[in-house]
């Protein structure tokens, strides 16, 4: 970060002073300019630039933004985008979740065949906590009370009794709804829930069947997990059905991660983008000063009510999309210069799963560390016999074409 | 495969002291192949370090790193990997603190 700015300067300008302008990447009118991070030894002659943790942490800063119970954000401040890019894409796809994986379907006789109605269920979120399930290894590995949590979901659809039944046959329409032609309008208007019982299918249906020592384990407890196995949102509709029609299965919750189905990502959006970052270099006229305004998102821009002075909101910057507008008008030709601040991160995720939202962000960290600590140990071992013993000879056979060299 | 699969394997057309190595890390992807590429070059020693994700189809990357004075490649990616290690732990203590610490405004969503 650049030095403070002298005491003397305009309001404008004070504003702007602090952002080195090395951490901003240009946006102009057709084109983007300074995109790449430059901090590598070597770029800048009598500069350092090495890996210092020591700088790192002291330029680093996390700062929790907003959380709601489904959802945070947060700035991450002082890393390169390859680093926050990873958390987000181990968010996206390497966090594991809990989920349906396994159908067994003994009857379904609703108009949803078996696999779209399997595949349906298998993207239900499910409240069981990741961290107290183990992985089971494959499909072929042996289920056990650690690594798999079985529902049952049985639902039988029939007439309401409001509707009168005349046979014993419960697949059978009554009479006046069979004859539906003929049906005066009143009949016509009953609602479905004054017509059926049991006519949809929801993920509230499914029911934990615990196993082994899943009772303890997975069970209600005051602590970690208050409510028993199911579904986060009860009122999921799976399939509707009709007086006859029923369904009886039993579903196989495992662990997984989002890279090999997305049902598995714990998130329904884990996004970063940069802070905008916007410099006036010139005064407005008095007259556009509200067109100026409406060129950006509501709020960036501040009035002065007396000088008609007009200043970047800092807080409220943020919140720009950075549309260019501005840009459009001749009137502003070489008055704005617009940027985004290349290391400083606005994440926006949202959970859609067992975890908080604010535990997503450690859990990515402990999955990123857990993959460096295994890619560690790889190479210690590779390190420790004489390593050009190590180096490949021989393709491996088999392969049409050997994609092994570098 | 019946064998079980090395994480790292050095690619041939290796210097034999490994002052220039192509490293094939099995079951990753840009995830860490650009998090390590971009430790690696902030490595002074490190001449070059660039990655690849050669095929969708093949679950792996490769890592290739080239070295000043003839120093050692794979000590770099041992380093860099206990640096990016460091950071991730940094990282993660600077998020607790701010959720400890920090006030910021909490909301109600509906879904």
């Amino acid at each position: 970060m650049s030095k403070k700015s002298g005491s003397k300067r305009t309001k404008v300008e004070s504003q702007d002073a602090e952002v080195d302008p090395r951490r901003l990447v240009g946006i102009s009118a057709e084109r983007v300019t300074n995109i790449s991070s430059t901090d590598f030894p070597g770029h800048y002659p009598d500069e350092d630039n090495s890996w210092s943790h020591k700088k790192f942490k002291k330029n680093l800063k996390v700062e929790v933004k907003r959380l709601s119970q489904r959802s945070i954000e947060f700035d991450l401040v002082g890393v390169d985008a390859s680093i926050a890019n990873a958390f987000r894409r181990i968010m996206i796809a390497e966090v594991p979740t809990v989920c349906i994986e396994e159908v067994y379907v003994f009857d379904n006789t609703g108009v949803i065949v078996d696999e779209v109605l399997s595949h349906r269920i298998g993207l239900v979120p499910l409240n069981v906590d990741p961290s107290i399930m183990s992985m089971k290894e494959s499909g072929e590995a042996q289920a056990t009370d650690q690594n798999t949590i079985v529902f049952k979901l049985e639902l039988e659809c029939s007439w309401h009794p409001s509707m009168q039944q005349p046979s014993k046959d419960k697949g059978k329409a009554p009479a006046h709804a069979a004859s539906q032609s003929s049906a005066t309008p009143s009949t016509q208007n009953i609602p479905d829930n004054m017509r059926y019982v049991n006519y949809e299918l929801l993920s509230g249906h499914l029911v934990w069947k615990p196993v082994g020592e899943q009772e303890t384990v997975f069970g209600p407890n005051e602590a970690s997990n208050p409510q028993k196995p199911g579904p986060i949102n009860p009122n999921i509709v799976l399939a509707k059905l009709r007086p006859g029609q029923g369904v009886k299965m039993e579903l196989y919750a495992v662990k997984g991660v989002g890279k090999d189905h997305a049902k598995f990502s714990p998130v329904a959006t884990a996004t970063y983008r940069l802070l905008p970052h916007i410099k006036i270099k010139k005064p407005i006229p008095r007259e556009s000063v509200e067109k100026f305004k409406t060129c950006f998102a509501p709020g960036v821009i501040k009035v002065d009510s007396r000088t008609n002075e007009v200043s970047v909101d800092k807080v409220a910057v943020r919140k720009d999309w950075v549309s260019r507008e501005v840009l459009r008008h001749p009137e502003f030709e070489g008055v704005v210069e617009l940027g985004r601040v290349r290391d400083h991160f606005l994440f926006n995720v949202e959970s859609e799963s067992a975890y908080a939202p604010e535990r997503l962000l450690p859990e990515a960290i402990k999955v990123m560390r857990e993959k460096l600590a295994s890619i560690k140990r790889a190479a210690e071992m590779l390190a420790v016999p004489s390593a050009s013993e190590l180096i490949e000879v021989e393709k491996p056979q088999g392969a049409d074409v050997s994609m092994q060299d570098a | 495969m019946t064998d079980i699969t090395p994480k790292i394997r050095i690619l041939k057309g290796a210097e034999p002291d490994l002052s220039a190595a192509t490293f094939q890390i099995h079951d990753e992807s840009h995830t860490i192949g650009n998090a390590l590429r971009w430790m690696l070059m902030k490595n002074p020693k490190v001449e070059f370090c660039g990655y690849s994700a050669p095929h969708p189809s093949e679950n792996v990357i490769n890592v290739r790193i080239q070295m000043y004075d003839k120093l050692s490649s794979l000590t770099a990616l041992i380093t860099a990997l206990n640096d990016l290690d460091s950071l991730c732990e940094t990282i993660d203590n600077s998020y607790t603190h701010s959720l400890q610490h920090d006030k910021f405004e909490r909301w109600e969503e509906r879904s």
